[in-house]
């Protein structure tokens, strides 16, 4: 078991990062400079209203968009200096997501959900017991050959999760994972999340509206008009 | 694990699923009717050419091999049979009647000598000048039977039932057939048997000097010639209806896959933020494309099936034959259209901004 929060080697590495949307004529600016570092190892939470900048971050962070201009790191990697495929090979390899509306493909079982982030990383044959372990801690036993229409919101998100961490990323983005869920499932979720970082020293970035959700993290961080305040 | 997830894709929506894999073999089915029945037809005609018995067959000059209109005078017949090693000559008239029917004239006794005769299963020869006889295969498609009246713009009385496979489905006296038709001592084709099919090619060398560009075919011949080939414009048309099923199937494919693109919008958004290629996504598309064509194909294949039965039970003299070796033709052609019909839904999938497609509802 580690604390990779201890860890001072940096996951994250973003200097001066601002992304800029043209809606029609009108230029968005959606982040104005985002200075942040995260150790390997560290479960950040991100706060902030609507608008702010936050599923810009994600975003980026995921290699889902390119940024405008700036530098980010993740895992020594220069994400601005990616092409779209190697952004691609980025969220296959380094980054595994989480969403608030779970995201799982609704004609697959749990475990199929799972074995297709696997299927799309190349990655073959029975998976590794260290995982088998974590689908344990998951309480997801059981329940993988279910369909997502038969499993329950918390169910759906923990197999979200564990599809997010089966090919082992560097990098865990939570967008707001507990956004559609009560309050018992929301704080099993919280709970499982902080388990595998302090276990695993599964380095987390996660955003999120809740500030007792934020607080399950080491550090919580708020963005402001596309900034980190 | 990427065909579960296609073949889970088609399952989840099993009647648009259906529907598309029958209108794919709706066109699959309509190129193997089109070639069934081009070929059964052609087939039957075969068949009865043979059934006559004759070794050589004389038609009028400038005659095509499958239409036996045109005729010759009779007077041909009795130049035929003085012919050496010719021992039975036979004149027949044949008449159109419309519907690709049409009746032949005979001498009853000549055929018969030829052919070894026509078998009754229901009422006898010919006793007047307005009677017919029809095969089984006809009798069976206008439910008529022996003492029956016809009108085939003349009246005709069916005075008996023959099996078919000899010559024709519609026999009627050739002196009758060709006063009511306005060609007395006119005949359209000249079935001629030898003493020995070994003198087969003697014949016709000497039938070609006399009858200077008549055609003289052996029947082995004649029958070699009786194709799609032959016959104008079935060739094109083929091409026509098969075309006409690529640009369909491409369509159906189109619409049915840039519906599930639309809809799977989310889906393809969650494959790319797990690091799935725009290839990765299109293949996707692909397979489900080609697994839909394959089920369809073989849907279309089994539904031939059902409509050589519909023809047999309601146009029994259009046979169609299951042509078999059009099969992987017909499956290639479903495939080819279908697959060209998912390229855009594909490359719209492929290309979806994987944000918007996460943002979509």
């Amino acid at each position: 078991m580690t604390s990779g929060a201890n860890n001072n080697a940096s996951m994250i590495e973003i200097r001066d990062l601002k992304k800029t949307y043209k809606v029609g004529e009108i230029e968005v600016h959606a982040l104005r400079g985002v200075d942040l570092s995260v150790a390997r190892g560290e479960f950040v939470s991100v706060v902030g209203p609507s608008g702010s900048g936050k599923s810009t971050l994600f975003h980026i962070l995921g290699g889902l968009t390119p940024p405008t201009s700036g530098t980010i790191h993740i895992d020594n990697r220069d994400l601005l200096a990616m092409s779209e495929a190697e952004r691609t090979h980025l969220r296959k390899t380094t980054v595994g997501f989480v969403f608030q509306k779970y995201n799982l493909l609704p004609t697959l079982s749990a475990s199929d959900n799972i074995e297709i982030a696997r299927h799309i990383a190349h990655k073959t044959g029975p998976r590794d017991p260290q995982f088998n372990d974590m689908l344990g801690l998951l309480g997801l036993t059981g329940r993988l050959h279910h369909k997502p229409r038969a499993l329950s919101g918390g169910e759906q998100q923990r197999v979200a999760i564990a599809r997010a961490l089966v090919n082992h990323p560097a990098l865990l983005l939570a967008d707001e994972p507990t956004g559609n869920l009560d309050s018992e499932n929301s704080t099993a979720v919280l709970t499982l999340l902080r388990d595998l970082n302090s276990r695993l020293g599964q380095t987390i970035l996660m955003i999120t509206h809740n500030p007792e959700a934020a607080a399950y993290g080491h550090r919580i961080l708020t963005m402001r008009d596309g900034r980190v305040v | 694990m990427i065909y579960r997830l296609v073949v889970e894709n088609l399952k989840h929506r099993p009647i648009r699923t259906l529907l598309s894999a029958i209108a794919i073999g709706v066109q699959v089915t309509m190129i193997l009717t089109l070639v069934g029945v081009s070929e059964g037809v052609l087939g039957d005609m075969a068949t009865r050419s043979r059934g006559t018995g004759a070794d050589i067959l004389v038609r009028p000059p400038g005659s095509s091999v499958l239409a036996f209109s045109g005729d010759m005078p009779q007077g041909i017949v009795g130049l035929v049979r003085k012919e050496p090693h010719v021992v039975l000559a036979t004149g027949t008239k044949v008449q159109s009647i419309g519907n690709f029917d049409s009746i032949t004239g005979i001498n009853l006794d000549e055929f018969n000598a030829m052919s070894t005769g026509l078998r009754y299963i229901e009422g006898g020869p010919f006793k007047g000048p307005d009677d017919l006889l029809i095969d089984d295969v006809y009798a069976s498609a206008h439910k008529l039977h022996a003492g029956a009246t016809l009108n085939l713009g003349l009246q005709w009385r069916v005075a008996g039932v023959v099996e078919s496979g000899k010559l024709s489905h519609l026999f009627a006296p050739l002196e009758s057939l060709q006063e009511k038709y306005s060609a007395t001592n006119k005949v359209s084709v000249v079935y001629v048997k030898l003493d020995d099919p070994q003198n087969m090619q003697a014949v016709i060398d000497s039938l070609h000097l006399k009858l200077t560009d008549y055609k003289v075919f052996s029947v082995d011949e004649f029958v070699s010639l009786i194709s799609v080939n032959s016959v104008p414009m079935l060739k094109t048309f083929t091409n026509v209806v098969v075309g006409i099923s690529v640009i369909g199937g491409l369509f159906i494919v189109f619409l049915t896959m840039y519906t599930a693109v639309l809809e799977r919008t989310r889906e393809i958004g969650i494959l790319k933020a797990l690091g799935g290629s725009p290839g990765y996504v299109m293949g996707i598309l692909m397979r489900e494309t080609f697994l839909l064509a394959v089920v369809g194909a073989i849907a279309g294949i089994l539904m031939s099936y059902g409509t050589q039965w519909i023809m047999r039970t309601f146009v029994p003299t259009m046979p169609m034959f299951i042509v078999y070796r059009w099969w992987p033709w017909a499956v290639l052609i479903a495939l080819s259209g279908s697959m060209i019909g998912a390229i855009y839904p594909g490359l719209k999938a492929a290309k979806q901004d994987a944000i918007e497609a996460l943002a979509y509802d």
